[in-house]
C-alpha cells in the first residue's frame, strides 16, 4: 500500500471500541475499590463500639456470641484486614446488618430504592426534554431578551434550596388549595400493592387497583415537581452552553447558507452535535437523584435512599452508613460507565483519545 | 491567558459592558446588604434573636414584620441573625477548599508524574460521591456542629479547585518565563510563589464566586438536616426546618427561605457575569 506512514505504529486488530470498553472497565473498577475504602476509613471514625451497637443485651453477656460476631467482620484483626474481611463480605452480597432497622441493609436498599425511582425517573424524563427545549430556545436567541429571561429563571431554580420549594409547594397544594394529598407514598386508607417492580402505581396496575394506583400518582407529583424543576435549571444552563459553542462552528453557518430549513439544521446539525455533551450531563443528573434528593424526600416523608441515608447517619448506623455511601457511589459509577461508553459509541474519535 | 486564544473582538467587547446590566447592578447591591446586615445584624434587629416570649406563632404584623416561630421567638430578628452564621460559614467553606484544592492542584500540575496521578485520581473518588451524602456521613461522623459542617463541606468540595488550578498550571508550565527562572537558579518555591500562583490563580477566583452561593445552599441543608450548628443558633436551614413541623405557620419557613434564595441567587448571577468577564472558558466545576 502507499498510503503515508503516520508514524505511529500499527496496533493490534483489536476494535477500538473493545479497547475503549476494557479501558473504562479498569477506570471504574479501581474508582469502585477506592469508594469503599473511604467508606470503610469514613465509618472507623462513628463513635461507639460496633459489637455493642450490633448484639443484643442477651448476646453481649454471652462470650461466644461476641466472639462470633467478631470474627465474621474480623473485629478482633488489625485494620487492612477488617477491610478485607468487609470486601470479602460485600463481595458475596453481605452488606452487613442495620442496627436501626435490625435487617440486612441490602434487603433495606433494594426496598428504597423503587421509592426514589418512582420520583426520579419521572423527574428525570420530563426535564430532559423541558431542558433540551428551553435550552435550544435560548441558544438561538443569544442576548436577547428571551435569552436573558431564561438565564435569570435558571439561576434562580439553582438557587432555591429545594426543601424550601418543597415546604412551599407543599403549603400551596396541600394547605391551600386542598389538591394534593400530602407526604409519603400512598393514603392511609390504601394498603402497598403485592410487589412486583416496586413503584407503586405500576405494581398497583398490574394488581388491578386503579384507585391504588391513581393515589400513588398523586402522592408523588409534588416531589417529582420540585424535583423536576430543580434539574431542569441545571440541565438547561448546560444545553444553552452545549449548543451555544456549536453554532459557533463554521458547518452550521453552512447549513444555514446553502439554505437548509431551519428545522432541518437544529434538529440534524445542532442538537446531534451538542448530543453527546448533553447526554454526559444527563447521566450524571441522573445519578446524582439517586440519593441527592435527600433534601426532598425528607419532607415528603418519601421513604427513598436519601431518606435511608439521612436516618442511617443520624442513628450512627455505621453498616447502613457504609452500605448505602458504597451502593450510592457504585450506583454513580455505574451510570458514568454506561454514559462513557454511550459517548464513545456516538463519537468513534473519544474512543482514540 | 484565555483572551488572547479568542478571536472574536465584538463578543468580547460585549462582555466587558456585563457590569452595567441592571440584574448584575442589583445581584451586587443585594450582596452588599447582606454583608452589610451580617455587620449589624445586632443593631437592626428589634428583638433579641434567642429570646422566647408567650407571642407563639403570631402572624407577620407590626410588632412582628416576619411574625414568631413556635418559641415565641421574632423570625425577623433570627433572619437577620442568621446572616452572621451562613455569610462567614460560607466564605469559610470556600476559602478552605479553595486553600486545599490549590495547594493539591498545584502540586498536581507542577509537580506532574506520580503526584499529579494520585491527586486526580483522589479527586475523581470524590466525585464518585454525591456531594449531599458524603457531607451528611462526614457531620454525622464527628458529630454536628458548624465546625464540622464546614469541615465536611470542604472534604466534599475541593476537587473542583484542585482541577481548575491543576489545569491552569499545566496551561503555563511550558512558559519560557519559568524556564528562564529555573534557569537563573531559582527555588522551586520561589518560583510556584511569584511565578506560578499569580498566573494560575485567576480561574480558581471566578470559581470561588461561583462557589460561593453553593456553599450557602449545601450549609442551609446540612442545617436543615439537623447536622449544621446547634440549636437554638438561628441558622437559616434550621429555621426553615422548623416551619416544617406546621406548614400552617407559613411566615416561619418562608423568611429564612427567602433569605437564603437572595444571597444564593446574588451570588450565582455575580458568578456568572465574573466567568463571562474574566474567564468565558471556564465551565462550572464538574
Amino acid at each position: 500500500m502507499t498510503t503515508v506512514d503516520t508514524g505511529a505504529p500499527r496496533r493490534p486488530r483489536v476494535p477500538s471500541f473493545v479497547r475503549y470498553l476494557a479501558r473504562r472497565l479498569v477506570i471504574a473498577l479501581g474508582l469502585l475499590l477506592g469508594s469503599t475504602v473511604v467508606g470503610f476509613l469514613l465509618v472507623q471514625a462513628v463513635p461507639g463500639d460496633p459489637v455493642a451497637a450490633n448484639l443484643s443485651d442477651e448476646a453481649l453477656g454471652d462470650p461466644e456470641a461476641v466472639a462470633a460476631f467478631e470474627q465474621r467482620w474480623g473485629l478482633d484483626e488489625p485494620l487492612p484486614v477488617q477491610y478485607l474481611t468487609y470486601l470479602g463480605n460485600l463481595v458475596q452480597g453481605d452488606f452487613g446488618m442495620s442496627q436501626h432497622t435490625g435487617r440486612p441493609v441490602l434487603e433495606d436498599l433494594l426496598d428504597h430504592v423503587p421509592a426514589t425511582l418512582e420520583i426520579a425517573v419521572p423527574a428525570f424524563v420530563l426535564s430532559v426534554l423541558l431542558g433540551i427545549t428551553i435550552g435550544m430556545f435560548a441558544a438561538l436567541r443569544h442576548g436577547k431578551a428571551a435569552d436573558q429571561a431564561v438565564r435569570v429563571g435558571s439561576l434562580l431554580g439553582l438557587s432555591t434550596p429545594p426543601f424550601w420549594m418543597s415546604l412551599l409547594v407543599l403549603y400551596l397544594f396541600f394547605f391551600v388549595l386542598g389538591l394534593s394529598p400530602g407526604g409519603g407514598r400512598l393514603s392511609p386508607e390504601f394498603s402497598p400493592p403485592p410487589t412486583v417492580t416496586g413503584l407503586y402505581p405500576v405494581d398497583a396496575l398490574l394488581a388491578g387497583e386503579p384507585m391504588v394506583a391513581w393515589d400513588a400518582v398523586q402522592h408523588a407529583a409534588l416531589p417529582v415537581l420540585v424535583l423536576t424543576l430543580v434539574t431542569t435549571a441545571t440541565l438547561v444552563r448546560f444545553v444553552r452552553s452545549a449548543l451555544l459553542e456549536v453554532l459557533r462552528k463554521d458547518y452550521i453557518t453552512a447549513a444555514y447558507a446553502k439554505g437548509l430549513p431551519a428545522r432541518t439544521v437544529r434538529h440534524r446539525h445542532l442538537l446531534r452535535a451538542g448530543l453527546v455533551q448533553i447526554m454526559t450531563m444527563a447521566g450524571l443528573t441522573f445519578a446524582s437523584m439517586l440519593a441527592g434528593t435527600v433534601l426532598i424526600e425528607s419532607v415528603f416523608a418519601w421513604p427513598g435512599v436519601g431518606n435511608y441515608a439521612y436516618a442511617s447517619a443520624s442513628a450512627l448506623d455505621r453498616p447502613a452508613i457504609l452500605g448505602v455511601t458504597v451502593f450510592v457511589a457504585a450506583a454513580y459509577i455505574l451510570i458514568n460507565l454506561v454514559v462513557d461508553l454511550l459517548y464513545g459509541l456516538a463519537d468513534p474519535r473519544i474512543r482514540l483519545s | 491567558m484565555t483572551a488572547t486564544a479568542l478571536p472574536r473582538t465584538g463578543v468580547r467587547a460585549r462582555r466587558h459592558r456585563v457590569w452595567r446590566q441592571p440584574v448584575v447592578v442589583t445581584a451586587l447591591v443585594v450582596l452588599v446588604a447582606w454583608l452589610a446586615v451580617a455587620a449589624s445584624a445586632g443593631l437592626l434587629s428589634p428583638y433579641d434573636p434567642l429570646a422566647q416570649s408567650a407571642d407563639i406563632y403570631a402572624a407577620p404584623s407590626a410588632v412582628h414584620p416576619f411574625g414568631t416561630d413556635e418559641l415565641g421567638r421574632d423570625v425577623l430578628s433570627r433572619v437577620l441573625h442568621g446572616a452572621r452564621l451562613s455569610i462567614p460559614l460560607a466564605l469559610a467553606i470556600v476559602a478552605g477548599a479553595l486553600a486545599v484544592g490549590g495547594v493539591l492542584g498545584l502540586i498536581a500540575g507542577y509537580l506532574g508524574k506520580l503526584a499529579d496521578e494520585v491527586i486526580m485520581r483522589l479527586t475523581d473518588l470524590v466525585f464518585a460521591f454525591p456531594q449531599i451524602i458524603l457531607a451528611m456521613a462526614v457531620t454525622a461522623t464527628f458529630g454536628p456542629s458548624a465546625g464540622n459542617a464546614v469541615l465536611a463541606l470542604i472534604i466534599v468540595s475541593w476537587p473542583v479547585y484542585a482541577r481548575v488550578i491543576r489545569g491552569a498550571v499545566l496551561s503555563i508550565r511550558g512558559e519560557n518565563y519559568l524556564s528562564a527562572a529555573r534557569m537563573l537558579g531559582v527555588g522551586p518555591v520561589t518560583v510556584l510563589r511569584r511565578d506560578v500562583i499569580p498566573n494560575s490563580v485567576g480561574p480558581a477566583i471566578v470559581l470561588a464566586t461561583l462557589e460561593l452561593g453553593n456553599a450557602v445552599l449545601l450549609l442551609a441543608g446540612l442545617s436543615f438536616l439537623g447536622l449544621g450548628p446547634r440549636p437554638p443558633a438561628p441558622e437559616w436551614g434550621a429555621m426553615v426546618a422548623l416551619g416544617a413541623n406546621d406548614i400552617s405557620m407559613w411566615w416561619v419557613s418562608v423568611f429564612p427561605g427567602l433569605a437564603i434564595l437572595t444571597v444564593v441567587l446574588a451570588c450565582n448571577i455575580l458568578g456568572d457575569a465574573a466567568r463571562d468577564r474574566f474567564d468565558p472558558n471556564l465551565v462550572g466545576g464538574r
